[in-house]
């Protein structure tokens, strides 16, 4: 028998029933839309919460004071934690392969100027900060020299703080107040927007040590380093640890990579995108079930047919097929046609909500064209090989 | 050339045994005309089954043109059946939702015969048996007299030895099962071996050699002069 025959053959006793087969293919075409839909925004949700984590750039690590521990113990034995300083992030620029260092802290502060007050949160950064973080300096820029000492009282506004503070005026040479002390605007942030909670906009940055200063804090919050992007980001961690286990006489820190935090956080979206797949798929099993009994009633329907294909020279191996490839095409179509309506629902979605982020890669919609042929071909197997074994001389009886 | 050597045939029906068939011996030569005749459960249809190779004899040896097919696998048999043997039954078992030409075009199909082949074969067939213009019709537009033509032109299209007929003439009026029946002589006429199972006298009457079967025996065989 050729191929096209067959496919001739297998398809004409589904399109006969037309109604049947629809509603039958459109069980099957529910399940892949809802694993597809499901799977869409799973994905578009993976790749935003990724994309927000990475905006700063994947090649940094941070260096946190304080070795997280496994073994319990009394911190306060052993535990002289020291803290980070600014000599310590100092230490690190001339690291092989470090391409900027960044020292941190972070606290809430009053702002004044132009008789109006403001109360943000205050960054205590470095001069390499936008840099190292590839944000943009929409005018002005970041201070040039930073003396640990006697660092100057310079600030960068986030563009709400400008809008606020400084509306309708070129706030570049101004004066503000940060805490009480007079600070001298050298640049303004472009807009960033919320970043996981954090409104960038509506915050300054200062030199780190000022900050320390202005919040009283002794240490920095974190270190960040960023790294050439061909290294391999061990042999960073390597060496800062190295240095810093130098300075400090013991590993009384935590490194963290962005690189390997967004392979953790990557997994762990996989599993969610693909739990919220499973649940689709339960859709999925229903439409199977409703293949399986089309195709035994298809059977018993068709046995006095099934005896004259034997009668005329058909063999038990092409019944079975001619059966096994109904439920197929049956399975298959329905996945098709679940594919539109899967990928046109998430679009509408997204249409309809531009902010909820929705992705269809084209290895799942494959995936799932793939899963409904094999659903058919499980469903189909049962009855088409009833079908094939049947005895002919009854089979023909039947009428 | 079909020979049966002291073949029986027994069935299970619940928990007794049922002989369908008990040692039959029997030679039918190529090109006969042959009517088999009986009261209904005397093993008529049982003997054209395994005529065909539909079933299987329980014990005794099936020679067709001098091969045993009894010991063939199903591959095999279903080989020999598409090759050498055509069904035409009462009850015409067209397949319903295949114009008349794709259920003649079937065993073609079934055989692997190309498109081209199998188009011009068809052809032909609808024209000699007079359904040119019914090719395209599906079975429940075409007379019973014209379903069972298409049926024996199904039958005949892989050019078969043997033409085997389950009460060819059952669900037809007498007319039209006339007509259909002088077909299949015509058939016969151009060499085919022609099995004709009825419980009809005078349509048994009409075949040179008529076989009367009574409980699963062959009571008489007799050669018309």
């Amino acid at each position: 028998m050729f191929f096209r025959d067959f496919l001739t053959l297998a398809s004409s006793s589904f399109l006969s029933y037309r109604m049947r087969s629809f509603l039958t293919g459109l069980g099957i075409a529910i399940g892949i839309a809802a694993v597809i839909l499901l799977t869409s925004i799973g994905e578009g949700l993976h790749q935003f919460v990724l994309s927000e984590f990475s905006q700063f750039g994947t090649n940094i690590v941070s260096i946190q004071p304080g070795k997280t521990q496994t073994h319990g113990g009394n911190a306060g034995v052993f535990g002289s934690t020291r803290q980070l300083s600014l000599d310590d992030a100092e230490s690190l620029r001339h690291l092989p392969y470090v391409e900027n260092v960044n020292p941190s802290v972070m606290g809430n502060a009053e702002l004044r100027a132009n008789g109006k007050t403001r109360r943000t949160t205050v960054f205590g950064e470095g001069r390499d900060f936008a840099r190292a973080f590839t944000m943009k300096v929409q005018s002005g820029s970041f201070w040039t020299d930073e003396d640990n000492e006697q660092a100057r009282a310079f600030v960068v506004l986030g563009s709400k703080v400008r809008q606020e503070l400084f509306a309708g005026q070129n706030p570049l040479g101004s004066y503000l107040r940060v805490g009480g002390q007079r600070y001298r605007v050298v640049g303004v942030m472009e807009s960033k927007g919320q970043v996981l909670g954090l409104d960038l906009d509506d915050s300054v940055f200062i030199p780190a040590a000022r900050a320390m200063e202005l919040l009283n804090r002794s240490g920095l919050i974190e270190v960040q380093v960023s790294y050439r992007a061909s290294v391999d980001v061990n042999e960073v961690i390597r060496l800062v640890t190295e240095r810093l286990k130098e300075r400090h006489g013991r590993e009384d820190f935590t490194i963290i990579s962005q690189e390997q935090a967004l392979e953790v956080l990557g997994s762990v979206l996989d599993v969610i995108t693909f739990a919220v797949g499973a649940l689709g798929g339960i859709s999925l099993l229903v439409g199977a079930v409703g293949i399986l009994t089309i195709m035994t009633m298809a059977v018993t329907e068709r046995t006095a047919e099934i005896g004259l294909l034997r009668a005329l020279g058909a063999r038990e191996q092409q019944v079975l097929l001619l059966f096994l490839g109904e439920a197929i095409m049956l399975s298959a179509l329905g996945g098709v046609l679940g594919l539109l309506i899967g990928i046109g629902v998430a679009q509408g979605l997204h249409w309809l909500f531009p902010a909820m982020p929705v992705h269809t890669p084209w290895f799942f919609a494959v995936l799932a064209e793939c899963s409904a042929v094999l659903i058919g071909l499980l469903a189909g197997v049962m009855p088409a090989r009833r079908a094939a074994l049947m005895n002919p001389v009854e089979a023909l009886r039947a009428e | 050339m079909i020979e049966f050597s002291d073949v029986s045939r027994n069935f299970t029906v619940g928990d007794q045994q049922v002989q369908a068939l008990r040692n039959i011996n029997l030679t039918l030569g190529a090109g006969e005309y042959v009517s088999i005749m009986g009261p209904s459960g005397s093993g008529k249809s049982t003997l054209l089954n395994l005529i065909g190779l539909l079933d299987r004899p329980s014990s005794g040896v099936y020679k067709l043109d001098g091969m045993d097919v009894t010991t063939l696998d199903d591959e095999q048999q279903a080989r020999v059946r598409r090759e050498k043997v055509g069904f035409v039954f009462q009850s015409f078992h067209l397949v319903p939702r295949l114009t008349a030409a794709m259920n003649i075009e079937l065993p073609l199909i079934l055989a692997g015969v190309a498109a081209e082949e199998r188009k011009t074969r068809v052809k032909q067939l609808l024209q000699n048996y007079g359904l040119a213009d019914r090719a395209d019709h599906r079975p429940d537009q075409l007379s019973g007299g014209q379903r069972q033509r298409v049926a024996i032109a199904r039958a005949t299209i892989m050019q078969p030895s043997v033409l085997l007929a389950d009460e060819p003439t059952g669900n037809l009026d007498r007319t039209t099962g006339w007509e259909v029946l002088k077909l299949l002589e015509g058939l016969q006429d151009q060499g085919i071996t022609l099995v004709v199972v009825t419980h009809d006298a005078e349509i048994g009457a009409r075949a040179k050699r008529q076989i009367h079967t009574l409980d699963g025996r062959i009571l008489s065989d007799a050669q018309r002069a």
